[in-house]
């Protein structure tokens, strides 16, 4: 893959409205229940010592996408040379092994017709050189979303000054989804 | 304290608050599929063998199992996909990193094998039937073809019978998101348990004394390497990462698995057989010498039932969730229809 895609989440600024998700919805209209992304709130220490954050999660779009590698038929697939993971649903059987096979959960079933549905970091929206419909409707302004390769990019900038995290890198899915801490 | 909380809506169905998506429809095609691996693995064996005078049961008549049992699994597999129309997706590709494209080639090789096996055993071991096929045009001449190349079919069906057993364990060994499923000793311990459930299987239904009396003795030396395997998958959870551990305690002291891993499966589906088997060999009763084999088709069922379902608890994370359908549901009748 040429062009990585990354999103850069500042925990700091975050404060867990929700507007991502509401954002998600309205733009993909995903069916009633059915979510693409979730807002976390992670409280970590003991009183009086606690920190918490919140986290906007959704697919990381994994370098290594063990959901890409473990599909039987082909519909889940990298997107024209980027890390962007879709499903193709003409090609998808429903089997779930991309559920199983995705240490985040970020997968979903789009019942009654059952084939896989997942966030597409709005490949749609990325194509016509717009952010996701979630980085752009953050009232907070800390999701930021750009390519990871290139220096100049507001993503790569904040990765070079800023400390930050990626979820579960021990997985070896290399996860494109980074938060700032 | 670590406490990590879902704060915005996700209920994705079968997905939260834990992973349920492969039920007892996959459970059952992974049984009937590593006992189809056994039953192809022993037909080739007893034919190699040239047991056809011997063992009757096993040599000409157990092939024609095989395709009815992998079809039933087969069809169990198809009621689990969501997407059910675009089944025949599975075969215009080839996946190399996902052993489940392997797996429907090899069940795709596999019928043509085992139909082969049934035609070179079928004259002695269904005469009367073979009777009524021989009118068909052709049928006589395949039937001899296949006779006359016995030996070459039973070669190429021993791997692929192998391949097939391993691969049912393999299909959840590969999922790393997982990490009760992902050690390779799965692929081996389904192995071994599908080929008991097939020896299971033939003493069963056997009638020579003769036969069951060796089916038997194999059954114990598979149920032996299988008591071993189970101890090496369990040696390999202690000794693992956080997430291995943590799979581990559903079979011990945390979780809703401990009965049914040591009750329905160690005990009654390994040890309990390993020693009816036993007596059965020595006292030769004949009760024994089919509670034996019953118990071990049910624990063998029981190794796939527990792991499908205790692999999908186990997880890299769980959230816990403030999110309620009903609450959900609550508020939007309350939207529609008033208090009341
Ligand atoms: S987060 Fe899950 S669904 Fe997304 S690319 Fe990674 S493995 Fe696939
Ligand atoms: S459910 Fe669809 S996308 Fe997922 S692994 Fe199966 S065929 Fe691929």
């Amino acid at each position: 893959m040429t062009i990585r895609y990354a999103m850069v989440i500042d925990t700091r600024t975050c404060i867990g409205c929700g507007d991502c998700v509401v954002a998600c919805k309205t733009e993909n209209k995903t069916p009633v229940g059915l979510n693409r992304d979730w807002v976390v709130e992670a409280t970590r220490g003991k009183w009086p010592n606690v920190r918490t954050e919140f986290r906007s999660e959704r697919c990381n779009h994994c370098s290594n996408a063990t959901c890409v590698t473990l599909c039987p038929t082909g519909a889940s697939h990298y997107w024209r040379d980027t890390n962007i993971v879709l499903v193709e649903a003409n090609k998808c059987t429903g089997c779930k092994a991309c559920i199983a096979a995705c240490p985040y959960d970020a997968r979903l079933i789009m019942h009654p017709d059952g084939y896989i549905d997942k966030c597409t970091f709005c490949h749609h929206r990325v194509e016509r050189g717009d952010d996701p419909a979630c980085v752009s409707s953050c009232p907070t302004q800390c999701m930021h979303f750009g390519i990871l390769d290139d220096a100049g990019s507001k993503v790569s900038q904040l990765l070079k000054t800023r400390n930050y995290k990626a979820l579960m890198t021990e997985t070896g899915n290399e996860p494109n989804v980074y938060y700032l801490t | 304290m670590i406490e990590e909380i879902l704060i915005t809506a996700r209920h994705n169905p079968k997905i939260d608050p834990i992973l349920g998506i492969w039920t007892w429809e996959i459970s059952v095609y992974l049984f009937l599929g590593g006992l189809t691996a056994g039953i192809i693995f022993f037909v080739a064996l007893m034919n190699l063998l040239e047991k056809n005078d011997t063992y009757n049961f096993s040599a000409n008549r157990l092939a024609l199992w095989a395709p009815i049992v992998l079809s039933i699994g087969m069809t169990t597999l198809f009621l689990d996909l969501e997407h059910k129309l675009y089944v025949f997706r599975f075969y215009t590709t080839l996946e190399p990193t996902s052993p489940m494209s392997w797996g429907a080639w090899v069940l795709i090789i596999i019928y043509p094998i085992s139909i082969l096996q049934i035609l070179s055993t079928f004259r002695v071991g269904y005469p009367v039937l073979s009777g009524w096929l021989e009118k068909i045009p052709f049928a006589s001449k395949l039937v001899d073809l296949s006779e006359r190349y016995i030996k070459v079919i039973s070669w190429i069906a021993i791997p692929s019978a192998i391949a097939l057993g391993i691969y049912t364990g393999v299909l959840l060994s590969a999922f790393n998101a997982r990490p009760f499923w992902n050690t390779g000793l799965l692929g081996p311990l389904f192995l071994i348990s599908g080929m008991s459930t097939a020896a299971a299987f033939t003493v069963l239904f056997a009638r020579s004394h003769e036969e069951r009396r060796l089916f038997t003795r194999y059954d114990l030396g598979l149920i032996g390497i299988e008591i071993i395997l189970v101890v090496l998958l369990l040696i390999n959870l202690a000794t693992g990462t956080e997430q291995q551990l943590k799979a581990l305690e559903f079979l011990t002291t945390g979780g809703g698995y401990a009965v049914a891993f040591w009750g329905a499966f160690f005990f009654m589906g390994l040890i309990v057989p390993l020693f009816v088997e036993f007596i059965d060999l020595v006292q030769e009763n004949r009760t024994l010498a089919i509670l034996g084999p019953l118990l071990v088709l049910l624990g063998g069922y029981m190794l796939r039932h527990i792991t499908v379902n205790l692999g999908q608890e186990t997880s890299w994370q769980n959230y816990g969730t403030e999110y309620s359908v009903e609450a959900l549901e609550r508020v939007n009748k309350i939207y529609k229809h008033g208090l009341n």
